[in-house]
């Protein structure tokens, strides 16, 4: 079985799978890696977005061999030790999760939405196409607006 | 806590209100205190205390389900549920351990409801313990619960609430009185604050020092009462989620999350149709695929199982099945036929249209998916001699009794542990993939994690059933003398456990010809205006496919129709449409949720053309909400809702905060559903496969301005958690409507 490896979270690591693995399933089932959650597994829901060298991504789309020599970023690798990422406190500030299952995705999302936009107006915010079951849209859009304003320390 | 009797002790009485609560110590190595969880009507209290005096069984609650609309006002479907505890109910348990850990056993599932949260905020304000130092598991599944465990009906705050605070305050009397022995000094004399005991003089014990001496502790030297809502300083304060944390780095775990040693990947072919089944199967091209454990068929012949060492390599495998599906029942059923069928079964009106003046109007309901993110996720370890499961499950002890009857194995070699789940907005209330977890790990002899795709989840998920409706307001004079409602809808699926609590509660619900389902609707569904003579009657087409209760259940189609009528209703009498309801609303806590958002949300602001403000009310689990939102319809097809202004009276908000998310959730469960996510039936099969075509909400379709406005509390705490449902879907409908001037009657409208 062919061999990949990447930089997961800072860290190198390699391992064995078919290359058209998508990297969601490599992540999941051989690292053990569960942040980036499993919603459709076609692209559409976004429950499993991480970076990909820092851009936004879904891993359920992007085949392994496609990741080799790259960084992938997820949930986990967002704070720094236990500090936490600018993101995610607003996120706490804002206590925006319900369920929590989409949250992942919603928050690797924001962090590369606001590295692209820093201050992302209302309609910047409305292209994000992550599915909050829940419905904690509002307070998504409050989050974010408050990361942005809170500026760009630690992004 | 297995095994363990309950020691000699007096009971506290903990006179809390509406129900009295006797406490027990249980005997164990640190402090842990348990109470029954649902408590008798205060006439029978008595007759429970558990010793010295032995028991007489209390006779169960016997309350006869008159076939009367209006049930709702005597008793709704959470006190039914409550009173289903009572002869039967066993101990809800707490225990403060060495290290200084608060930890209450919750028998109920954490849905992101929100419920641990708020449980732990009434441990912590009993106990005047950090929040931080309060845990909240969830009680695998507990037999000897009986009805007890069932998480639904909005119910859970409202059978919690006295019961948390009973055992907490009976803990936090144990650990002073342990301490003002310890310190030989008055135990009135000391107070406790953040996880401890202090004394005037300043000295301070934690309760993790006190757990052991506590434990001894059989009558406590300070009243183990409550605190008076008065004296609440965490309840009623706005607090961020107990799992927050956990939440945004990733570390919150799920079914799908577990590492369950050995729990392979496990997908399963399914037929192209509903309820279709397998005719025969080739696997020998996916058995010879990379990864490939085992193919095993679901002794149901609802499908193929494929397990693999990964979940990529099962679907790739599944694919390479050769399958010959046998078509499913309704294959010759399209929406357009299913639609038929129910207008031909809606009972007549009982007052006919010519004499007088009249409003009519009918309503088509689609069917909708329930589709929690988190799709359906089993765990199961199924040995000859015993089997153990991990799932997220809104009625565990079911669970248990069918995973048992499948395997023939006695219920208590079954364990159910009950794992936080990914939303389920009813859909969890059904176990269907741990039976087919427990089916499939039985056939193969090992440990699987079986997942459903999304594509499985919208096309053999259970959905709200769809309904027709049709309804008849007669008036002269400017007044409403009659309201008939006929609802007729594809069969709803119950059996969860519901119809045996109702049962249990002395409820006939399925006697004098009334089927469960027509029990559930009189039990919840109230029509909260005064209009004359009001008649409200279900009629049910049984079809054999996945139906089951999504939030708010009936009152989320039938309480919608009635809020679109009395929109319409008010504009053939030439009244404006706040006014009009206001009128009609018997009950101050009604008038005052109405009067708030019509005020706050400028009611009757000019609009640009195409935009159009909209409300909706709803009165239900002992609570009441009123919704106004602004729409832009410029473009009938593409309606964005732009502002929201909620406002929600439920007595007392434990946490506001949690309450606020419930509310704001129901309000894009109601854009979602009105205007544009729902399920089309083609030939017996789901049209829809994922997100892309069930349009639920997203980010561009959630108002960019949302306002919650909460009541100040007036009583105990009634239910929240379907509440806005029916009230913000109204408010979307009826703005659409004034924005458009069309009078939409077919929901989704744009779908
Ligand atoms: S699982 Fe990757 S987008 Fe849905
Ligand atoms: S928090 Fe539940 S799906 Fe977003």
């Amino acid at each position: 079985m062919p061999s990949h490896t990447f930089v997961l979270n800072g860290r190198p690591v390699t391992v064995d799978a078919p290359d058209d693995m998508p990297l969601l399933w490599v992540l999941r089932d051989k690292l053990g890696v569960t942040g980036p959650k499993y919603g459709c597994g076609v692209g559409v829901c976004r429950a499993c977005t991480s970076h990909l060298d820092g851009a936004e991504f879904q891993p359920c789309t992007v085949a392994v061999k496609d990741c080799a020599g790259r960084r992938v970023t997820t949930i986990e690798g967002l704070a720094d030790g236990e500090v936490l990422h600018p993101v995610q406190e607003a996120w706490l500030e804002c206590d925006v999760a319900q369920c929590g299952f989409c949250q992942p995705g919603q928050i690797m999302t924001a962090v590369a939405l606001l590295r692209r936009t820093p201050a992302p107006t209302d309609a910047d915010i409305d292209q994000i196409q992550n599915i909050c079951r829940c419905g904690t849209y509002p307070r998504i859009r409050e989050a974010i607006k408050r990361a942005a304003a809170a500026g760009p320390a630690g992004r | 806590m297995k095994g363990q009797a309950i020691s000699t002790s007096t009971p506290d009485r903990a006179s809390v209100g509406r129900r009295r609560f006797l406490t027990y110590l249980l005997a164990a190595p640190t402090l842990t205190v348990a109470t029954r969880l649902a408590a008798p009507p205060a006439t029978a209290a008595a007759a429970t205390a558990p010793d010295p005096a032995p028991a007489p069984a209390p006779a169960p609650a016997v309350g006869a389900l008159p076939g009367l609309p209006g049930v709702p006002d005597v008793v709704d479907l959470g006190d039914a549920l409550i009173l289903a505890g009572l002869p039967t109910a066993h101990l809800l348990v707490l225990e403060v351990t060495a290290a200084g850990r608060v930890v209450l056993h919750l028998p109920r599932a954490e849905v992101g409801q929100g419920l641990t949260t708020a449980v732990a905020m009434l441990v912590a304000e009993e106990l005047d313990a950090r929040l931080e130092d309060v845990d909240v598991p969830l009680s695998d599944a507990r037999p000897d619960l009986l009805f007890n465990q069932l998480t639904g009906g909005s119910n859970s705050v409202r059978s919690l609430y006295d019961p948390v605070r009973a055992v907490a305050a009976a803990a936090r009397a144990r650990l002073v009185t342990a301490a003002a022995r310890r310190w030989d000094l008055p135990a009135g004399s000391l107070r406790t604050e953040d996880t401890a005991v202090l004394a005037p003089d300043g000295r301070r014990a934690g309760f993790g020092s006190l757990a052991v001496a506590a434990a001894a502790v059989t009558v406590p030297a300070v009243p183990a009462t409550p605190k008076p809502p008065g004296q609440q300083r965490l309840v009623g304060t706005p607090t961020g989620r107990i799992d927050a944390r956990d939440i945004v780095t990733g570390r919150a775990r799920y079914a799908g999350d577990l590492a369950v040693p050995g729990a392979v990947p496990t997908v399963v072919a399914r037929p192209p149709t509903i309820n279709g089944g397998v005719q025969s199967f080739d696997a020998s091209a996916a058995r010879g695929m990379p990864g490939v454990l085992a193919v095993v068929p679901l002794p149901g012949g609802g499908g193929v199982a494929v397990l693999a060492e990964t979940f990529d390599q099962a679907l790739k495998a599944r694919d390479a099945l050769q399958v010959s599906w046998r078509p499913g029942p309704l294959a010759d059923l399209s929406d357009a036929g299913i639609r038929s069928r129910l207008r031909a079964a809606n009972l007549p009106f009982l007052v006919p249209p010519l004499l007088t003046l009249h409003v009519d109007a009918e309503f088509d309901f689609a069917f909708v998916s329930h589709a929690p993110m988190e799709v359906l996720t089993a765990v199961a370890d199924v040995r000859p001699d015993r089997a153990e499961l991990w799932f997220s499950s809104q009625s565990p002890i079911v669970a248990q009794q069918a995973v048992a009857a499948e395997l023939g194995l006695p219920q208590d070699a079954v364990t159910v542990h009950v794992v936080r789940g990914g939303g389920s907005f009813g859909r969890r209330l059904f176990f269907d993939a741990a039976l087919e977890a427990a089916q499939v790990s039985r056939a193969a002899g090992r440990p699987v994690k079986l997942m459903w795709t999304r594509n499985d989840d919208m096309r053999h998920g259970r959905m709200r059933p769809a309904g027709h409706h049709r309804i008849r307001a007669t008036h002269a004079l400017g007044q409403v003398l009659t309201y008939e409602h006929r609802v007729a809808t594809v069969r709803t699926d119950f059996r969860h456990g519901l119809g045996e609590a109702l049962t249990a509660a002395g409820f006939a619900v399925q006697a004098g010809g009334l089927s469960l389902s027509q029990g559930f609707f009189l039990l919840t569904e109230k029509n909260p205006y005064q209009l004359g003579v009001t008649t409200q009657l279900l009629a049910e087409v049984p079809l054999d496919m996945p139906t089951g209760s999504w939030r708010s259940v009936y009152s989320g189609t039938v309480r919608v129709a009635d809020e679109i009528m009395m929109d319409e209703i008010a504009r053939t009498l030439g009244q404006d449409p706040v006014a009009f309801r206001r009128a009609r609303l018997g009950s101050a806590s009604a008038r005052a949720v109405l009067d708030t958002v019509a005020a706050e949300g400028r009611w009757g602001r000019p609009m640009p053309a195409g935009h159009a403000q909209g409300v909706g009310f709803h009165e239900e689990h002992r609570s009441c909400a009123a919704y106004l939102v602004e729409i832009d319809a410029t473009d009938p097809a593409q309606p964005r809702v732009t502002r929201a202004v909620i406002a929600a009276d439920v007595g007392r908000a434990v946490n506001p905060r949690g309450l606020e998310a419930q509310l704001t959730g129901a309000l894009i469960d109601g854009i979602s559903v009105i205007l544009q996510a729902g399920n089309h039936i083609d030939r017996g099969a789901v049209r829809e496969g994922s997100f892309a075509d069930f349009r639920y909400a997203r980010q561009q379709h959630s108002p960019p301005v949302v306002e919650v406005h909460l009541m100040p509390p007036s009583g105990p705490p009634g239910g929240a958690g379907e509440l806005g449902v029916p009230a913000a879907s109204a408010a979307v409908a009826n703005a659409y409507a004034r924005a458009t001037g069309r009078s939409p009657r077919s929901f989704p409208i744009t779908f």
